[in-house]
């Protein structure tokens, strides 16, 4: 058993440090819901499921959609302001 | 330079927190040799007293339950604060809408992924609500059945889109749901006073231990607790899918 716990504890360390590394921002949601299923992994090897069960929806789902949005929301707001920059442009060179 | 400053930085907080942490963790006994009081108390009163065999949800919802009220409207209220906050702003309106992300799609999700999904809500719903019901049994419970419950409503979105996931999750059926659960908790904590009784009195008859009748009002908190978090995530989600969404440009 203690075995089993320093591996996850291994674990959830590596993972932990791979999204704090990860710089790509569509990539970080992507390893935040490994780090959260690792967490859930962890709380069910310390015996505690109940902890678990609630880590590995919201943690591993949840917590990942919401940066995943918020993300896209931001990109989109990107392109837009691009799509009226180039816009803005389009009317001068006419001239 | 600057990068040399960094990790140096980060070398002198890291011996440092490691320093803390041992002299923090040195003086620490296993949580096997830990005699508690408070823990032998609440082992041996679940099971006596409660007829429940799932120690935490009994803490959860009798033993400490007003904690638990609180934390639910915790969440109530911060579900409610996102709702308002992303509400439907009026240059949207009445205008025809579309899912942003769509935009990155070069194809919809194949017809296998959609009828996977379209296979797997049934049994994600069945085992929401097991999780739910037999939160004085097994570990689980109304804030771990409620969220499996959202989910299935997740992978709807996944596979079918926004359309389809806002015309099955009818808002206001799910905002009175929201608040039905919030206030079933509530006046479960009533029940009590019928009988002369403190707020949150486990008044309800026991049943017998292992099985679902099991535990009285632990059961009813429970399901309470399950509606309003189901209820509450899906608000939550749609109120970020709907954040997603953008007029559709007549060209």
């Amino acid at each position: 058993m203690i075995y089993l716990q320093i591996v996850t504890l291994a674990l959830v360390v590596a993972s932990g440090t791979i999204v704090a590394l990860n710089r790509e921002v569509a990539g970080q949601p992507i390893t935040v819901s490994l780090f959260g299923l690792i967490l859930a992994l962890m709380f069910m090897v310390f015996q505690e499921p109940d902890v678990a069960l609630s880590q590995i929806v919201v943690g591993a789902v949840g917590l990942p959609l919401m940066i995943l949005l918020a993300v896209a929301k931001l990109r989109r707001d990107e392109q837009t302001m691009q799509r009226e920059k180039a816009r803005e442009k389009a009317p001068k060179e006419r001239e | 330079m600057k990068r040399n400053w960094r990790i140096l930085l980060f070398v002198a907080g890291a011996v440092g927190i490691a320093f803390l942490f041992a002299i923090a963790a040195g003086p620490l006994i296993h949580p096997r040799d830990i005699r508690n009081q408070y823990a032998a108390a609440i082992n041996s009163a679940t099971f006596a007293e409660r007829n429940v065999t799932d120690t935490v949800s009994a803490v959860n919802f009798d033993f400490r339950g007003f904690d638990t009220l609180g934390e639910e409207f915790i969440l109530l209220v911060s579900v409610l604060g996102s709702l308002v906050l992303l509400r439907m702003i009026e240059d949207r309106k009445g205008k025809v809408l579309r899912d942003a992300l769509d935009e990155w799609r070069d194809v919809g999700p194949s017809d296998a992924i959609r009828l996977w999904i379209l296979a797997m809500i049934a049994p994600k719903v069945a085992f929401g609500i097991y999780i739910v019901t037999h939160g004085q049994l097994t570990p689980g419970g109304g804030f771990q059945g409620g969220v499996i419950l959202a989910s299935a409503a997740l992978i709807l979105y996944l596979g079918e889109g926004f359309t389809v996931f806002r015309d099955v999750i009818s808002h206001p059926a799910t905002e009175i749901v929201e608040g039905a659960g919030a206030l079933g908790f509530l006046f479960v904590g009533m029940l009590g006073w019928i009988w002369g009784r403190p707020y949150l009195t486990n008044v309800v008859p026991l049943g017998k231990a292992h099985e679902l009748t099991s535990g009285g009002t632990i059961a009813l908190i429970s399901l309470a607790t399950g509606l309003e978090v189901a209820a509450g995530f899906i608000l939550l989600l749609y109120a970020f899918l709907q954040e997603n969404l953008s007029p559709v440009e007549e060209t």
